[in-house]
């Protein structure tokens, strides 16, 4: 397949010999040509990150673009399959969206109940303000319980959290159990994904980081070597550690559990091999009822993966007999963002990354290039909530062309907050100057018909003037991949003059 | 019926032959079609770039001069979108509200509007590889989306299948943003420029000869990374074709 365009692969139904399911790929992807992996975002103080320009060397690295958007678009694939399938789909969505609007306006109270039937069950609950907080939480009941090795399951929330880093500043060392996360971990990367977080790597690149790290052959990229040799490596590491931390992906008010999804098994590996065990939880993911969750279960893994569900659902009830479970419950930004009211509704989310999967930008530009914890479309409308100078310009990483929203299962009107956001950041000075009044003067000449005639009277000013003021820069940055247009004979006022002498313009 | 002609601004200076097709076929209706001399744009590019207050102005402007008609036509999905779901800088006065709810895209109001079942004078034997514009499908619900699970749909194939000799080819991920987006293009050159050849390479291995839309503006940028990758593909919009261009 080394030859193949993503686009072979939407004309190739699904092989019967593959494994259509879970986080397969539905046709074999491979690329055989060796090329240095593009790295994410150049980040530099609180300077708004570039996108584009990490955008630009993602594209320059061929393989890893055209590898990176087969797969992703594979996925979409495979969950159209799935949706065709479900007659409900809508309304699961719909239903999806209700309880979600429900639980997050009635939060402090199903928070409360959670807290209350956590403790019934023997759950220790704990509430972080932030992310510094979250992290304290943590490292005083790793200190509690001597732990010097822990490991945990793929999280966004730590991510968030910067949990690693400062693990390993208190000299406590982190595994990762999952997979991707681990090979991200090693190259020390963050996820570029939500639910794949080392999906712009080639299998080159993999080999690469585990020669480096774990003494692997580099010039072996076979998947079922490098994920033995991984395996062999880690899990002594993960057999004799002291403490295991996962996320949650659903948290059940009315009977104090809560519920993780995985295709690896890894979240079990991290919550059952140590007698401690730790889930970080953000304050979003409570949910009322039991007879809520499958509506989600049933959207999750279609949305994220086109699978009909994750290998994995488990339920944490409580303490493993002899050992401490202990949930921290953490904020970081989100009760400021419930106040937000047009963006509330982004705490909906569930993280299945279906949004990046779907986002044609994504695909191109790999999820590191956002130099943020969450990219893509979803990544969009959040991150400028941590840090609204810095990811100032993420919101115009985004043609509005609104897959995004199509996709979401929990309906989140991503691409008109992302639109909301441009609005917001002009509106509070965070736009480039140059851009500020580059607008300002195309508002002042659309808005009089005198000046705008005059300077679109010739070709050649319509040329200069038409994609300087309508899309802001000069006509190179336009011709730098494609042709100019050619320009016209006439416009068409100038038609309508010499073709219609009698028409009004005017109504009557 | 009155009908006031808005001729986007792009269409007015680089392919004024969209604005005359489209005066011509709503006139083969017998429709009294008038073109407001003083309109300029609808505002968008400000509003997509963030500056609703800088785009005021130039809504205000498009209000006074499209008040009054019972329909205001325009051969572009991506600027009726703007006046009829977006254009919220200018005051929400009854005049302000009764234009863009009467604001329809060319397609839709042949299709929905006057519900034309024939184009006796056209003909087009071509293949041709259908270009919806994001803003025309998915705000404007020219056709089903294929994100949702609903019933397959499409105005604009619709009116096409009406056109004699005319063959569609079909191309694998036809619901994709070839990369326009508006201010996106230059300010995201690098991936505007990708998407916009994988679009041209997909329209190009379905076997097109002609990519036809209802907007220029997505067509403007393919057709350059079109000549860019040297390809023979054409491109023409749909009111050309359906007022009889034969090529």
């Amino acid at each position: 397949m080394s030859g193949a365009q993503g686009g072979d692969l939407n004309r190739n139904p699904p092989r019967p010999d593959r494994l259509d399911h879970a986080e397969g790929a539905s046709v074999p992807l491979r690329s055989h040509v060796r090329e240095a992996q593009p790295r994410g975002a150049v980040i530099n103080g609180n300077h708004p990150i570039d996108q584009a320009e990490a955008a630009e060397r993602f594209i320059a690295a061929p393989e890893h673009e055209r590898m990176h958007d087969a797969r992703l678009w594979d996925l979409r694939q495979k969950r159209d399959r799935q949706m065709h399938g479900i007659a409900e789909w809508e309304d699961l969505r719909r239903l999806a969206s209700e309880i979600k609007e429900h639980a997050l306006t009635h939060l402090d109270h199903y928070l409360e109940q959670f807290e209350a039937n956590a403790r019934a069950n023997g759950i220790h609950v704990h509430w972080a303000q932030d992310a510094d907080e979250h992290n304290a939480i943590i490292l005083s009941l790793l200190r509690d319980h001597s732990v010097k090795r822990l490991i945990k399951s793929k999280s966004m929330l730590t991510e968030e959290c910067g949990f690693r880093d400062f693990m390993a500043e208190s000299g406590i060392e982190v595994v990762e159990t999952d997979l991707g996360e681990r090979i991200q971990q090693l190259d020390d990367e963050a996820p570029s994904h939500v639910v794949v977080p080392a999906v712009h790597k080639l299998r080159s690149d993999v080999a690469a980081v585990f020669a480096r790290t774990l003494g692997t052959d580099p010039d072996d990229d076979d998947v079922h070597y490098l994920t033995e040799q991984q395996r062999e490596k880690t899990r002594p590491l993960i057999l004799d550690a002291q403490a295991g931390l996962t996320g949650a992906n659903f948290v059940v008010a009315e009977t104090g559990t809560f519920v993780v999804c995985t295709n690896e098994g890894n979240a079990d590996l991290s919550a059952n091999t140590p007698s401690l065990q730790i889930a970080s939880i953000g304050i979003e993911k409570v949910i009322p009822r039991l007879e809520d969750l499958p509506v989600f279960v049933r959207l999750l893994s279609r949305s994220a993966l086109g699978s009909p569900i994750t290998q994995y659902t488990s339920h944490f009830r409580g303490p493993r007999r002899g050992g401490e479970l202990h949930v921290v419950l953490v904020d970081n930004g989100r009760s400021e963002r419930l106040g937000m009211e047009q963006f509330w509704t982004s705490l909906k989310c569930i993280r299945c990354g279906a949004c990046m999967n779907t986002c044609p930008v994504f695909r191109r530009s790999g999820g590191l290039s956002y130099g943020a914890t969450y990219a893509g479309p979803i990544g969009l409308i959040i991150d400028p909530t941590f840090n609204r100078h810095r990811y100032s310009s993420l919101p115009f990483s985004s043609t509005l062309n609104g897959s995004c929203t199509n996709v979401c299962p929990v309906r989140i009107n991503i691409h008109e907050q992302i639109a909301g956001w441009r609005k917001v950041l002009a509106e509070t000075h965070e736009l480039p100057l140059m851009k500020k009044v580059m607008m300002r003067e195309a508002g002042h000449l659309l808005s009089h018909p005198a000046l705008y005639r005059a300077a679109i009277a010739t070709a050649d000013s319509a040329l200069k003037h038409l994609p300087r003021f309508m899309v802001y820069n000069r006509l190179n940055t336009w011709g730098h991949g494609r042709e100019v247009p050619a320009p016209p004979r006439q416009t068409f006022h100038e038609w309508y003059a010499k073709n219609r002498p009698t028409g009004q313009g005017e109504p009557t | 019926m009155r009908i006031g002609l808005f001729v986007p601004c792009y269409i007015d200076a680089f392919h004024p032959e969209v604005g005359v097709a489209t005066l011509e076929l709503l006139e083969r209706f017998g429709l009294d079609v008038a073109y407001p001399r003083d309109q300029t744009c609808c505002g968008q590019p400000m509003t997509n770039t963030g500056c609703h207050a800088e785009s005021a102005a130039t809504e205000e402007l498009f209000v006074r001069n499209f008040t009054g008609y019972d329909y205001i036509v325009a051969p572009s999905g991506s600027c009726v979108h703007h006046v009829r779901c977006d254009m919220d800088a200018v005051e929400q006065t009854d005049d302000v509200r009764q234009v863009r709810a009467r604001t329809y895209e060319l397609v839709e109001f042949l299709h929905d509007i006057l519900k034309v079942d024939a184009f006796p004078w056209a003909e087009f034997p071509h293949r041709v590889s259908l270009h919806n514009n994001c803003n025309a499908l998915r705000g404007l619900n020219h056709a089903s989306m294929s994100e949702l699970r609903e019933p397959a749909f499409s105005k604009p194939a619709d009116l096409l299948s009406k056109v004699r000799g005319l063959e569609f080819v079909h191309i694998s991920r036809p619901d994709e943003c070839c990369g326009f987006g508006g201010t996106f293009s230059v300010f995201e050159k690098g991936v505007s420029e990708k998407m916009g050849y994988d679009k041209v390479r997909d329209h190009s291995s379905a076997g097109a000869e002609y990519v036809v839309s209802a907007d220029s503006s997505c067509m403007m940028h393919q057709q350059g990374c079109a000549q860019r990758l040297e390809m023979p593909l054409k491109f023409i919009h749909i009111a050309q074709i359906l007022n009889g261009a034969r090529a």
